[in-house]
């Protein structure tokens, strides 16, 4: 991929278009009974990464779900290109995916399509291009990804590192103008993570995308993004950029960027009576 | 929330209403499904989005020309054990000859298009009900819909189309092999020749008695691929989750093909 631009140099590109491609307000969802995002209130500006964080069960994978418009909402109104996405009908929402990439974190590869056949697969149903070219495309961005010469293999024969390059070339292979990456460092060495961070940087700065990027990786996540959004229990906590959340004074932002564990406040007697399914005071049992 | 009963009585009959109420919401999936399925079949390349028939291609390969060895036997094995019990049978009035009014209707209407849906049910809708249980759990079908996909057009409606196109075939064959069978056993045990019996048969059989076979085929062939796509979308908890929808497909489509012969049988003779 060549030599990967200082993430600090491109701040202020990424801030200069102005206008937000994704624009979500007062969005609350559930699961069942339990309400997992409570209000979320965010954007994503045109040609940056956005980076989304919190600790396990904050929410983070859900609102990237309802990003990529695969949830629906309890309430709360999201606009994605400019077009809120309640309004739209059946096929206006195919021309908007057709806008979208997304690298899931399990890479999401159809097991039964070579590595060139599942890159191919948006181009084979939305398009109209002969095989020849669809080839020449895939192998175009198997290239962007380091993944030349591997069209043919079938996914179970490739690592977990080549598999998300994989799915990134097939993410990007409609040339999206929005690509969402669901954990794209988890898993894997950090000499890997590292060259995954620096193709997303890449794919910003040579194809202008605007990037959304769902990780618990501190160290990729500062080397990534330009605005992070830390959410915690399905509130927002900050939305920023590097530098404002390193200083947050926001104790639960600190514990999560310096890993200090959550105190453990349960009492004792409460804790024993949870277990043994005991009455806390009359001491009687109800089970 | 409603309270959960306490008594023994009480849980039971909430656990009959709430399995009821499942298999009602599984039923309803299903009839959306197949509706889903015909759209997009009819009005699918108008919106630039056909289903690939390429994809039902292949499918009518995996779902029919490769089982046509193993019902073949099967439909053969079953038609010889129906002439030898049934001439067994009818020797007791003296009537073995009367063999093949018996053989031909049952195997027409009844045995060779429930042996092939059985076949098939525990072949292709097993694989079926795996193919998209795994998928699920591997998120490819969200991979699908992200991608502009739809996963009812892209993963239904062509197991869907080559179901009922092969197992009404492989039904015709079922039965003409199984007839062929018996009516080799049948030549060989009462030395009928085979020209007879064939005349017989053509005496025996009207068109209705076809019909009620490659009907209740079509009837199987819907409920093989509703059932295993049903529970592949159902999946949850991952390897584990794939295997128990993958037996449960087969259970539950072998009993709706039994239960739909009994019910069409009892509907004809009204």
């Amino acid at each position: 991929m060549g030599d990967s631009k200082q993430n600090s140099t491109n701040v202020a590109d990424a801030g200069a278009n102005g206008g937000s491609v994704i624009e979500v307000e007062g969005l609350v969802t559930h699961y069942g009974d339990r309400q997992i995002l409570n209000g979320v209130t965010m954007d994503v500006r045109d040609g940056e990464i956005m980076v989304i964080m919190g600790g396990s069960g904050s929410g983070k994978s859900t609102l990237l779900r309802h990003l990529m418009a695969l949830e629906a909402k309890t309430s709360g109104t999201m606009r994605i290109l400019g077009q809120d996405i309640d309004q739209l009908g059946s096929l206006e929402f195919v021309e908007l995916r057709k806008k979208l990439g997304v690298a899931f974190q399990s890479g999401a590869l159809f097991s039964s399509l070579t590595v060139g056949e599942n890159v191919m697969l948006p181009l084979y149903e939305h398009t109209d291009l002969d095989r020849m070219t669809m080839e020449i495309m895939a192998r175009m961005k198997l290239e962007v990804v380091s993944l030349g010469g591997f069209e043919n293999l079938m996914p179970a024969e490739l690592s977990g590192g080549m598999i998300k390059r994989a799915a990134f070339a097939r993410a990007i292979v409609m040339d999206p103008k929005i690509l969402f990456c669901d954990e794209p460092s988890a898993g894997l060495d950090p000499a890997v993570a590292s060259a995954l961070d620096d193709l997303i940087l890449a794919m910003r700065d040579a194809m202008r995308m605007s990037i959304v990027v769902v990780t618990h990786e501190l160290e990729s996540a500062f080397k990534i993004a330009d605005r992070i959004t830390i959410l915690d229990r399905g509130d927002i906590l900050m939305i920023g950029t590097i530098d404002e959340v390193k200083k947050s004074s926001n104790e639960r932002i600190y514990n999560l960027l310096n890993r200090v564990p959550e105190e453990d406040t349960m009492d004792t007697d409460e804790y024993l009576a949870r277990l043994t399914g005991e009455e806390l005071e009359t001491g009687s049992q109800t089970l | 929330m409603a309270q959960e009963p306490t008594n023994s009585v009480g849980r039971f009959l909430d656990h009959i209403g709430r399995m009821t109420i499942a298999g009602i919401e599984e039923v309803g999936n299903g009839g959306v499904m197949v509706a889903e399925s015909l759209y997009w079949l009819i009005f699918g390349h108008r919106m630039k989005q056909p289903v690939r028939m390429n994809a039902v291609i292949q499918q009518m390969m995996d779902i029919g020309i490769t089982a046509i060895p193993i019902i073949a036997m099967l439909g053969g094995a079953i038609s010889v054990t129906l002439a030898i019990q049934g001439i067994y049978t009818l020797r007791i009035f003296g009537a073995e000859s009367h063999v093949t009014a018996g053989l031909a209707f049952i195997v027409v209407r009844e045995f060779a298009p429930m042996i092939t849906g059985i076949l098939v049910a525990g072949r292709s809708g097993s694989a079926l009900a795996a193919r998209i249980g795994t998928m699920k759990i591997n998120q490819e079908i969200d991979a699908l819909k992200v991608m502009g996909i739809n996963p009812v057009r892209y993963l239904v409606a062509p197991p869907l189309i080559a179901m009922l196109i092969m197992v009404p075939c492989l039904t015709i064959m079922s039965a003409s092999v199984g007839l062929f069978m018996a009516g080799v056993y049948i030549n060989v045990e009462l030395g009928i020749s085979l020209a007879a019996y064939l005349d017989q048969i053509i005496d025996i059989l009207k068109v209705e008695d076809v019909f009620q076979g490659l009907g209740k085929s079509c009837i199987y062939a819907v409920e093989i691929a509703v059932i295993g796509v049903v529970n592949g979308a159902s999946v949850r908890g991952g390897a584990e989750g794939v295997g128990k929808a993958t037996t449960q497909s087969v259970v539950q489509a072998i009993s709706a093909i039994i239960v739909t012969a009994m019910i069409v049988v009892i509907l004809s003779t009204l």
